[in-house]
């Protein structure tokens, strides 16, 4: 482009697909704020009902884990079977547990 | 998660030893291979990030430039019903682009970046929107061959190692079909119309069935990309094997329409279970993605003055949003 123009701020969008679901990531839009971001997002995102309810997140202010310390993050958790119920031996016969 | 300071994260790496390169890459392979996903802050190949920010881009490219064609015949539909399947359509093409675009900024390039390589030339774009739509018939071959050529081209990029493109692909092969099927439908009225509407529908196929072969690109022998991207698994199959399946898929949908495919060498091989066809005319595919194309001229011209007219509307609105915020803050 010939001369310099402000680009517009990026968003992340979710959207609820039905009443009762969590919200989920989709994909971004530009806007100029968050209203907007909505209005584009409802036609980007939503042209065949995939939607009751968006979110939007200026993209800056998502803080996100890094791939390289997922062995430390999550690590720890696969040593604790513990946790899950199939970890415990139950006889046959004992019911409803 | 998207776009911000992920470029840094493949530069820095390089600046590393070659051993922990190596380390790397190997590691990032094996999750390839292991038909692993690969997101935007893991650590990839620099060759793989450019690759994907080339494809997608003009992927992301096409699908916009792709409404222009069809653009055209929107104040000219035969039908209320046509005008505002027509409309929803070429909305859908300006979606694409912008799921697209979305997942090419996830790789560290700026959609301002992406859209004035589209405006200066130096991005490409399919070759297949470098030629006009006179009739139309021509809206109806646009949507049964141009966006089925398309769905053959975009169902295995669905399962692309790179996870952002992939979604978005799955987004849009979901409401590729919708395309697919009200062109065929057209092509289905014109062609059990009358003898001019039948006409008006096989000259269409005439022009629009060879640039529809020439859209999965040069025959491998000739693809210098193939063999890296199938390692990286940014393409399942060569550009000759699904060229082959959209004319396997094609030609009995033409015979049921009655029309006739402008291709005398076309040949049925029972052997082989596969239609035969003929020579590609290449110097046509390159002269047309070189620029020389019918229409290459009227298209990027189309797209520098939307792109100059909307100049005022987008400042307008950051200086309102402005605004907004700095009475929002006074006021606070």
């Amino acid at each position: 482009m010939s001369d310099q123009e402000r680009e517009w701020p990026l968003f992340e969008v979710f959207i609820r697909a039905r009443s009762g679901l969590e919200h989920k990531h989709v994909g971004s839009i530009h806007a100029v704020d968050a209203r907007m971001a909505i209005e584009h997002a409802r036609d980007v995102y939503t042209r065949r009902q995939e939607g009751v309810s968006i979110w939007v997140v200026p993209s800056s202010q998502i803080a996100a884990s890094d791939p390289q310390d997922a062995d430390a993050l999550f690590e720890p958790a696969k040593d604790k079977v513990y946790r899950h119920p199939t970890f415990y031996a139950i006889p046959d016969e004992v019911k409803n547990l | 998660m998207y776009t911000q300071g992920l470029d840094s994260l493949g530069r820095d790496c390089l600046h590393q030893g070659a051993a922990d390169t190596a380390a790397l890459e190997s590691h990032f392979q094996a999750k390839v291979d292991a038909d692993d996903k690969i997101e935007p802050k893991d650590w990839m190949p620099d060759a793989y990030r450019q690759t994907l920010i080339r494809q997608i881009s003009q992927h992301a490219h096409s699908e916009i430039v792709g409404m222009l064609p069809e653009g055209n015949w929107i104040t000219r539909a035969p039908t209320l019903k046509r005008k505002a399947v027509l409309i929803a359509k070429v909305q859908d093409e300006g979606g694409h682009g912008m799921y697209l675009y979305s997942a090419a900024e996830t790789l560290g390039i700026s959609r301002d970046q992406m859209i004035g390589q589209l405006l200066s030339g130096a991005a490409k774009y399919s070759s297949i929107f470098n030629y006009p739509t006179p009739t139309w018939a021509d809206v109806g071959a646009i949507g049964w061959l141009v966006d089925g050529a398309a769905i053959m081209n975009q169902i295995p990029i669905c399962r692309c190692s790179y996870g952002p493109y992939a979604r978005a692909m799955v987004r849009i092969c979901r409401e590729e079909s919708f395309h697919q099927r009200q062109g065929f439908e057209i092509m289905l009225t014109l062609a059990r119309g009358t003898p001019a509407q039948k006409a008006m529908a096989q000259a269409s196929l005439d022009r629009w069935w060879w640039p529809s072969v020439m859209m999965f690109g040069p025959s491998d022998a000739q693809s210098k990309h193939t063999a890296q991207s199938m390692r990286w698994k940014i393409k399942r199959f060569t550009n000759d094997e699904l060229r082959q399946k959209f004319v396997d898929v094609t030609v009995p949908q033409a015979k049921f329409l009655g029309l006739t495919v402008p291709d005398p060498a076309l040949a049925w091989d029972e052997a082989a279970q596969h239609y035969r066809f003929g020579e590609i005319d290449w110097a046509e595919f390159h002269a047309v993605l070189k620029g020389n194309g019918p229409c290459n001229r009227e298209r990027l011209e189309a797209c520098r003055q939307a792109h100059e007219a909307g100049r005022w509307v987008r400042e307008a609105a950051l200086a309102y949003a402005d605004k907004r915020r700095s009475s929002a803050a006074s006021a606070a």
